[in-house]
């Protein structure tokens, strides 16, 4: 017990980066404006208008309105509800379904291990899209659907890495004190392990919501996400395609909101690297 | 060299043949049944069961899945439901097509990732090296749709420089061809060079560290002959990884930047096929994808293994 304190302590940051700070204050932003969008978008999402159709930005309509006269304002504030929803549901789902295999993976080595990595080389063998267009080609497209299946695209990397990380970890003395105590494999597995397998994960999990978001976006805009009249922002940028020239207003919001999610979320996570890693620690101090 | 070679195509074999059985077990339980497509929505169930009678669609999985597989052996992919015309030829024409694309993106890829890189790395923390930093952080952080979108507005709409998407006409010439090339090609490149050049950038900043660049440096040699001659073919090692993953990453965006540009490749052909419900397209066009992305794979790792001699032999599982 003492020695996995000692390692998490040697992991804590000697100083928050500048990149951690910045990339969690726009993700608290974002993630506080999606949850106060029902509250602060000034129209409903799916409200109608015919009389103020393609209506470039004004006081009224602060980001214009859309071919229906859709407030494009309240669209993309809705559409970072989900966005982030997908981005980090997906996640979860790669998160929940990974760890555990790849746990049980690195640490019970031979044949379970064999199968299983070979199953994760099978399923990285699809080029990440296609695997997504696979399981979306056999149902009715969905927003839920494409969350699972964004989720299922990132599980093999999730679990490459937990048990990278575990084959580190099983060769620890106090692995081997649990090992010798006769503890159960559960209890070594949730207990003694995982909490030291923690940091490596979530890094790679802070990664991964981005190009989540981004996976579902694009399958969103090829029409295999959400359904129209929902706000998603990978739906809203396809739907404005036939305006662009009339009404760019319409893909450029959600463009936008994209690319300040991406890089906050990109900036939050590259600073959880650099404060979890000593090495990187080091060789920004040299 | 050559058992570790062999021993890769045969992995790449055994993962095709369970990745052939994966494909035609999901589609198989597409709800869109195939009689229903031909027949059209409101068909009797009379004309549904002779459909299916003549398609072979109630034979067990086995069967009608060996039917299949022992199709694509001798080049026969099925035939398309929508088209009514057989898939093989229609994905080689989209192949080639998506082909000429994929190269010119990993072309400009390449050259403008590394060159990126070196100039950053060589200009570490000055204004120049920031200003790449910004543009390449823009290129990954946004979805290569909306930058395709972005680039229609300007070059085709506003400027009308370039047309707003298709594919050249042969019989039009090689500049009308390679003209609806350079926007896809500049969407996809934009939004893969940040792996490139960020990783181009701190491999070449180590490498400008290191003891035998010091000493080539302090020998009076030229910066430019140390950079490109010395520090350069030593810094792209971990460069032919990444590009190796940028494949993938570039048969992604390329299905993507095909929907946008409506460019007749087949990243259109597999959406288009996924919308009409289209089975036998579908199994086809994915088969054929994840294929090249194999291939593409066991390429890249043995160029790494060619760059790399410490690698080249023991690591089976790749």
């Amino acid at each position: 017990m003492a020695e996995q304190t000692a390692i998490r302590a040697a992991k804590l940051p000697s100083r928050i980066p500048t990149k951690l700070w910045v990339g969690a204050a726009i993700v608290g932003a974002l993630v506080i404006l999606a949850a106060v969008a029902p509250v602060i978008a000034p129209y409903p999402y799916d409200g109608m208008s015919i009389l103020v159709r393609l209506k470039p930005p004004s006081l009224v309509h602060w980001f214009g309105t859309d071919d229906y006269g859709r407030d494009v304002l309240s669209r993309t504030l809705y559409g970072a509800h989900l966005s982030l929803l997908m981005g980090f549901l997906a996640t979860a789902i790669s998160v929940a379904t990974g760890v555990p295999l790849g746990l049980v993976a690195g640490y019970g080595r031979g044949r379970i291990d064999e199968w299983l990595m070979r199953a994760m080389d099978v399923l990285m063998s699809f080029p990440p899209i296609m695997l997504g267009l696979l399981v979306l080609a056999v149902t009715q497209p969905a927003l839920w659907k494409t969350i699972i299946a964004v989720g299922i695209v990132y599980v093999p990397g999730v679990v490459r890495l937990t048990r990278s990380v575990t084959l580190n970890l099983v060769h620890e003395e106090f692995i081997q004190a649990a090992h010798a105590r006769g503890e159960r494999m559960s209890y070594i597995l949730s207990a003694e392990i995982l909490p030291n397998a923690w940091p490596p994960i979530m890094v790679e999990a802070s990664l991964r919501v981005t190009f989540a978001i981004l996976l579902g976006a694009a399958l969103s805009f090829l029409g295999m996400g959400a359904q129209p009249p929902s706000s998603d922002w990978g739906l809203m940028i396809a739907e404005a395609r036939p305006f662009i020239d009339r009404a760019p207003w319409i893909a450029l919001a959600p463009g936008a909101a994209m690319c300040i999610t991406v890089i906050g979320i990109n900036l939050l996570g590259d600073g959880l690297r650099e404060a979890l890693d000593p090495r990187l620690q080091r060789s920004r101090a040299g | 060299m050559i058992s570790y070679v062999i021993r890769r195509l045969f992995a790449i074999m055994v993962t095709l043949v369970v990745m052939s059985v994966l494909i035609f077990a999901v589609t198989q339980v597409l709800p869109g049944n195939v009689a229903y497509v031909i027949a059209g929505q409101f068909a009797t169930p009379d004309v549904v069961a002779a459909i299916e009678q003549k398609l072979g669609l109630n034979d067990p999985f086995y069967v009608q899945y060996w039917r299949w597989a022992s199709g694509i052996l001798v080049g026969n992919l099925g035939h398309s439901i929508v088209m009514d015309r057989p898939v093989a030829p229609l994905i080689a024409d989209a192949l080639t097509a998506s082909a000429a694309l994929a190269v010119a993106s990993f072309v400009c890829v390449t050259i403008f990732g590394i060159a990126l890189g070196v100039i950053a790395a060589v200009r570490q923390n000055r204004p120049v090296d920031q200003a790449i930093s910004i543009f390449t952080y823009l290129g990954v952080s946004v979805p290569e749709f909306f930058w395709g979108i972005v680039l229609i507005i300007v070059f085709a709409r506003y400027l009308g420089w370039l047309p707003t998407g298709g594919a050249g006409d042969s019989s039009a010439g090689l500049a009308a061809w390679a003209s609806h090339l350079v926007l896809p090609t500049a969407t996809l490149t934009f939004t893969l060079i940040a792996h490139v050049s960020r990783l181009t950038r701190s491999s070449m900043i180590e490498t400008l560290r290191s003891q035998y660049v010091r000493n080539a440096r302090a020998k009076g040699l030229p910066e430019r002959v140390l950079v490109v001659r010395h520090a350069l073919p030593n810094a792209l090692l971990p460069t032919i990884t990444v590009l190796a993953i940028d494949v993938g990453w570039l048969i992604g965006g390329i299905v993507v930047v095909e929907a946008v540009f409506a460019y007749p490749g087949l990243g259109r052909l597999l959406v288009f096929s996924i919308e009409r419900h289209d089975l036998p397209l579908i199994q086809g066009t994915i088969l054929i994808v994840a294929a090249i992305y194999c291939f593409a794979n066991l390429t890249a790792d043995l160029l790494y293994a060619y760059f790399n001699p410490k690698i080249r032999y023991g690591s089976a599982n790749g």
